[in-house]
């Protein structure tokens, strides 16, 4: 049933839901904050780039600057006042917050009485929308693993010396879509749809349908051998699935690290930046590369053409 | 004899005494006039002095001595640039966070007194603070809330880091720092999640330490698990849970870990992480923008992991 608005109400208005609502306003506003700035900031270089002589009389920042000026300020009041101000701000929403809502508390726990749907913690919950996708190994162990030590190599991989302590966009091109692609674009977004989209079954359930404990997908999920053209000449045994998962897992590689190499080489800029990285770093950033656009592709061809597996062997399936 | 000399000085000290008493409230007028005045300025004190050791007057050195001779506020330096207190700038997400992290041991020691970490015990203790213990409700409230709230101020945190390059030379090993407060922030947050021990989080833990039993080869059905010899009592999920079910161990081990473990390893890290704020060189910015041709030529391809800091 569509137009379920109450339902919607329900699920938006759960108090365990609010972070996520503020989520929604939260991390748009401070994206938009900070793009305010580097445009402004961008602006400034372009015009700092064109005027060398500008450059070495200006103070370089878009703050105003007047000189005689100090350079630097006593953290006695002019930082600790705002310190102080932000933990009493703090305090009173989270006040207000407790007073209004309170925190969730359902039945005594019951191991013979399955909650459906099972959610994990709304932080968790790209982890466990990827499981639709992927294996539980990989999903619950792999993916948090290479997103922590990936997310710990970035200033080991980022050659760039520019934009380091000012918002910019111009300079840091690539560095900011990446980013902006795995922490919007799947951490966020995936947290929105488990909390908002995916219900009993975690089945997908559009804002304002009804969330039907009934409903059951009929849809078939074949693996990548069994579907046309690979079926007519992939042998259905246990050499011919290794065998065929193996080249096609190493396709996606070899053309994925092709699009990622020309992605990297787009602008002469970037080229330059390429030539600076050792061969550790290029390795190092095109496997996290790869690994991320992995889950998109995985995503997509899931949704497109309903393919459950790439490679299927009896130890794990990929 | 005695008596005789005695009974003489005795009329004499009798008579000093007296006028002594007679001349009392006039000296101790006077004397108290004196220690009000004094109290007039309190700073002038030996107590106060004993406390806070230095002058309070408005000068410069009085301003950073302030900052600098107090054990709370010497995180801060005595200086800093003076658009790094900009709001547009750092978004106060990290100072938030540590706030909130003191707001949580707050409310989360006060909640103690009233948990017991057992099966028996436990979701009757939540009844009992929601229902009887004054402010109770209040107090669980807050702590949620605040455990929420910190999740996304670690994250926008991370997120402003990386939009103004904070995590470049020199600030690199501090950026891996921050990864792990954020991977110790959700592990906090997901261990208190069973506390309760309701449907909520029984089923939520359960489908996290699932995911446990898919570790390769640490798990009994993750690859190569069981032909490692994994099965469900000996392996990584069994570890997490102190069982093969989630059950009495797992809340007592998520108690442990929620409660003391991981605020123990939570506090070191965020030592590191604010020590390291200083010594590479302040808040990072907003730093004087630097041009494309300024960047500095390479001498040839060197391992950068390897490459002295400083250089560029």
């Amino acid at each position: 049933m569509w137009g379920d608005w109450h339902q919607l109400w329900e699920i938006v208005s759960l108090p365990d839901n609010i972070p996520i609502v503020a989520l929604l306003f939260l991390v748009p506003f401070y994206a938009w904050f900070a793009f305010r700035q580097a445009r402004r900031t961008d602006k400034l270089i372009d015009q700092l780039t064109a005027d060398p002589q500008l450059a070495k009389s200006h103070h370089r920042k878009i703050f105003p600057w007047k000189t005689g000026w100090d350079r630097e300020v006593h953290v006695w009041p002019y930082l600790m006042r705002i310190e102080f101000l932000a933990a009493i701000i703090v305090t009173v929403i989270l006040t207000v917050w407790s007073i209004t809502l309170n925190a969730p508390l359902e039945e005594p726990a019951n191991p013979n009485l399955t909650m459906n749907p099972a959610k994990a913690p709304w932080y968790f919950l790209g982890l466990q929308e990827m499981l639709v996708y992927f294996d539980p190994w990989i999903a619950g162990v792999v993916m948090p693993t290479l997103i922590i030590v990936g997310l710990m190599a970035i200033p080991y991989m980022d050659v760039n010396p520019l934009g380091n302590g000012y918002y910019t966009y111009k300079q840091r091109r690539f560095a900011i879509w990446t980013f902006l692609i795995g922490f919007l674009g799947l951490w966020v977004t995936m947290i929105i749809i488990g909390t908002f989209i995916r219900g009993p079954g975690w089945m997908w359930f559009w804002p304002t349908q009804t969330w039907d404990h009934t409903r059951v997908d009929f849809s078939v999920n074949r693996n990548l051998y069994q579907v046309l053209p690979f079926s007519l000449f992939v042998p259905d045994n246990f050499w011919g699935r290794l065998i065929f998962g193996a080249i096609a897992v190493g396709a996606y590689f070899v053309v994925a690290g092709y699009l990622m190499h020309r992605l990297c080489m787009l602008t002469e800029f970037s080229r330059k930046l390429y030539s600076r990285m050792t061969l550790l770093q290029i390795v190092t950033l095109q496997t996290f590369l790869i690994l991320m656009l992995s889950l998109p592709v995985k995503i997509l061809i899931r949704l497109l053409f309903r393919i459950k597996y790439i490679w299927v062997t009896p130890w794990f399936s990929v | 004899m005695p008596e005789e000399n005695g009974g003489k000085k005795s009329t004499g000290l009798l008579e000093q005494i007296r006028q002594e008493v007679k001349a009392l409230p006039q000296v101790l007028k006077a004397k108290g006039k004196e220690e009000l005045e004094g109290l007039k300025e309190p700073e002038k004190t030996q107590l106060f002095r004993s406390i806070f050791r230095v002058k309070h007057d408005d000068t410069p050195r009085s301003r950073a001595l302030g900052v600098l001779t107090n054990v709370f506020f010497h995180l801060h330096p005595a200086k800093i640039n003076r658009d790094a207190v900009r709001y547009s700038y750092t978004w106060g997400m990290g100072g938030i966070t540590f706030y909130l992290f003191i707001v949580l041991t707050f409310t989360g020691v006060l909640l103690m007194y009233y948990y017991h970490p057992s099966k028996v015990q436990a979701f009757r203790d939540i009844l009992y603070l929601e229902h009887d213990v004054p402010f109770g409700k209040l107090l669980r409230n807050m702590h949620r809330w605040a455990a929420h709230l910190m999740v996304i101020a670690v994250w926008l945190h991370m997120f402003r880091v990386f939009l103004t390059g904070s995590y470049k030379r020199p600030r690199e090993f501090n950026w891996c720092v921050g990864v792990i407060l954020m991977v110790l922030t959700l592990l906090l947050s997901f261990t208190g999640y069973l506390l309760p021990d309701d449907q909520l989080g029984f089923w939520a833990v359960t489908v996290g330490t699932n995911m446990a039993r898919a570790t390769p080869l640490l798990g009994t059905e993750g690859p190569f698990g069981q032909q490692l010899g994994m099965t469900p009592f000996n392996d990584v999920r069994f570890a997490l849970l102190g069982g093969s079910i989630v059950d009495a161990n797992a809340l007592l081990r998520a108690y442990i870990w929620h409660c003391i473990a991981i605020p123990i390893i939570a506090s070191v890290f965020m030592g590191v992480h604010f020590w390291r704020v200083r010594k590479d060189g302040g808040i990072s910015g907003p730093a004087p923008v630097m041009l494309e041709s300024e960047i500095k030529e390479q001498k040839g391809p060197r391992p950068v992991i390897m490459k002295p800091s400083g250089t560029q």
